[in-house]
């Protein structure tokens, strides 16, 4: 070891930021001065929202009315307080898992019904929600995310683009490549890592040997920093200052949650994880926090959230009543490929209408 | 203009890059350096580094990032540097490239020319030579054109850079200073899922694109021969009409590429042929192509890839059957 001691050319630190804790006490010192009182009202809205959604699709999956399904619940702080910080115009790009974002940037709740039924008109995101589809492949989101910073600095438009990954997605080949570009492109990408400690069955210390995964962004030569992704103020105050700090340079964000259910419908944690490793995470609920803080102040109660809750679960079920009134057209299977039709296609297609294919079983 | 098929793709970008300022190029060395094979050359002076991007060497972020800002409506030109590396980007193509259009449906199409050196006979290194058309031709989503003269590279890199699809357009290596053609200075299109038709006889049809398309030539001519030879330009999707149309006329085909035979574009071809046009065959149809094995270190490239004598020997079979 002696002569790796000689001369030290580089060190960093990566650093942790929680605001609001376990126990419902806001460090007002840190506060971000844009969340007042009633601001965190929204927030906690939207959050539960965010849960009553998971909950909806859930049920939707077991009884067999929706395709496998990824739930959020553990993650509303990562995912709402993130979203929360975006700007109008600034743009976000998800993974598979950030329903909580698209209901913050105002996707349509049938759309997002739409697409957990199988349908890509589900995955087709309106311009205004500032956001691009779900993307299934771990990490490969991330380059594209690169490239749409990169067309922003390029037309001059004042747009950060929000990324999203899980801590699985940063032992990707695709996640080093794009921080790589990034940071020698200097474009305006904040980098949120969802890291909800499981990877289907693996665990984060089994992903990476790194102390943290913020310090993957000190390689890049960009910044790095931990929050905890329970906290929906930190979240919101590290996001909203990697935005402000855009037009200098990306920034990565890594915000330390937890899955509390399962990675899809098709798996079963049981397997692999102990119940009392969950219960201990559950005292750190994203909800949980805001609620103490909210109920301590008095602006926030049972009755509120019975409240909030009937009114979620109208919202849901018009969204699911017409989402289920979806009627899928095949043919647009084939009008959505290139930008014109090609004849051996038009061909296909023919031959299916022709003949009835898709009246056949 | 006098252009061999590297100045005339250079022209084509160039002229592309004057119409639309969302035409951006990025890839290893092509910026300061023109492009290991001087393609992109004097670009970089002409519109600057915003436009004319050295990225760090990694093909998986190269397209990917491509694909970003094509999503974000800019029109990225990205090139490989080799087609052998153009497997570490793989999966954006397949998964991202070929699949946004239709994801979101259409709400997010891929506008970009993917632009790669491709196929052999030039004495390079392992992964210099390949031919990969049909990994790229098989999911749907993507176009994959391959020019085998400068006046169709030209064209059809400017119809590509027209197109709001996903071009994988291939350049084959040994095409790129072969031959001198006198074309048009300014822009103009040649189009995309059209064959050319070459010679027009009714002896035979010599179904081709790319590298072969010269060694096709030049078996016909020496043997005077009367025959289609048509050069697909675009491999996907193909314009099936032109090979049926030749195919019902002369009954007699051979199709002839570099990419090797086992289900290679021959095997497609083919296969539509016998779907629609078996009764006017005379003939059963000859495949001509490189051997169904990985290609070889360039001591061994001239054994592999066909020649003139293994296309004629070829002929002889579906003319004396």
């Amino acid at each position: 070891m002696g002569v790796f001691l000689l001369k030290q050319v580089f060190s960093d630190n990566v650093n942790y930021i929680q605001i609001l804790d376990e126990n419902g006490v806001i460090d007002e010192s840190l506060r971000p001065k844009e969340i007042d009182d009633k601001e965190l009202v929204e927030m906690y809205k939207k959050m539960f929202l965010a849960r009553q959604y998971d909950a909806k699709q859930l049920s939707l999956q077991r009884q067999g009315r929706a395709v496998t399904y990824a739930p959020l619940i553990g993650e509303e702080a990562t995912q709402i307080g993130s979203a929360m910080a975006m700007r109008p115009n600034d743009m976000f790009v998800p993974a598979f898992r950030q329903h909580g974002v698209y209901i913050t940037r105002g996707m349509p709740l049938e759309t997002l019904f739409i697409y957990w039924r199988g349908y890509e008109e589900g995955d087709a995101v309106p311009k205004d929600v500032r956001g691009y589809s779900n993307i299934v492949p771990v990490s490969t989101q991330m380059p594209h995310a690169v490239g749409i910073a990169y067309a922003q600095k390029y037309k001059k438009n004042d747009v950060a683009v929000i990324s999203y990954i899980g801590d699985g997605g940063t032992s990707e080949g695709d996640f080093y490549e794009a921080l790589n570009f990034a940071g020698v492109f200097k474009v305006p990408l904040v980098s949120i890592i969802e890291n909800n400690q499981w990877a289907i069955s693996v665990p984060r210390e089994k992903q990476s040997a790194a102390p943290t995964l913020a310090q993957k962004a000190i390689a890049a030569g960009i910044r790095g920093v931990q929050v905890d992704g329970n906290d929906v103020l930190a979240v919101y105050e590290a996001t909203r200052e990697a935005i402000e700090n855009a037009k200098n340079g990306p920034t990565v964000i890594e915000c330390i949650t937890y899955r509390l259910s399962i990675h899809t419908t098709a798996d079963d944690p049981t397997k692999y994880r102990t119940d009392s490793e969950v219960e201990a995470w559950k005292q750190r609920d994203p909800l949980l926090r805001v609620k103490k803080y909210l109920m301590a102040k008095q602006l926030w109660g049972e009755d509120l959230e019975q409240k909030a809750a009937s009114e979620n679960a109208k919202l849901l079920d018009e969204a699911v009543e017409k989402a289920e009134q979806f009627k899928p057209d095949p043919k647009t299977m084939f009008t959505n490929v290139y930008s014109y039709m090609p004849r051996v296609l038009q061909d296909e297609l023919d031959a299916a209408e022709d003949n009835n294919y898709w009246q056949g079983e | 203009m006098q252009a061999n098929m590297v100045t005339a793709i250079n022209n084509a970008l160039e002229l592309g890059m004057r119409e639309n300022e969302d035409v951006i190029l990025l890839g290893e060395d092509i910026a300061k350096d023109g492009g290991v094979f001087r393609v992109t050359e004097g670009l970089l002076d002409k519109f600057g580094e915003e436009r004319v991007i050295d990225t760090p060497l990694a093909e998986s972020g190269i397209i990917g990032t491509s694909i970003g800002m094509a999503i974000a409506g800019l029109h990225p030109v990205p090139e490989i540097q080799f087609a052998g590396f153009m497997f570490l980007s793989f999966s954006q193509l397949v998964n991202h490239a070929a699949r946004y259009r239709s994801r979101s449906r259409s709400n997010y199409p891929v506008p970009m020319v993917v632009r790669t050196p491709v196929s052999g006979g030039v004495k390079t290194l392992e992964h210099h030579s390949e031919s990969p058309e049909v990994y790229y031709s098989h999911m749907g989503g993507l176009i994959v054109v391959e020019p085998s003269n400068p006046y169709d590279a030209k064209g059809l890199m400017l119809k590509a850079l027209h197109m709001q699809d996903p071009v994988i357009f291939l350049e084959p290596t040994k095409l790129y200073r072969l031959t001198k053609l006198d074309i048009p200075e300014d822009s103009y299109e040649v189009p995309i899922g059209k064959a050319n038709i070459i010679g027009t006889g009714d002896d035979l049809s010599v179904i081709t694109y790319g590298t072969m398309v010269p060694i096709a030539k030049s078996v016909i001519e020496k043997r005077k021969l009367n025959a289609d030879i048509i050069d697909l330009r675009t491999i996907n999707p193909f314009d099936e009409e032109a090979i049926l149309e030749s195919a019902r006329k002369t009954g007699r085909v051979v199709i002839l590429h570099e990419a090797s035979l086992t289900f290679g574009p021959g095997a497609e071809i083919a296969a539509r042929i016998a779907e629609k046009a078996v009764f006017d065959l005379k003939a059963p149809i000859v495949r001509v192509a490189s051997n169904s094995l990985p290609y070889p270190f360039p001591g061994y490239e001239k054994y592999h890839i066909p020649n003139e004598l293994k296309l004629s020997q070829a002929i002889d079979r579906v003319l004396t059957a």
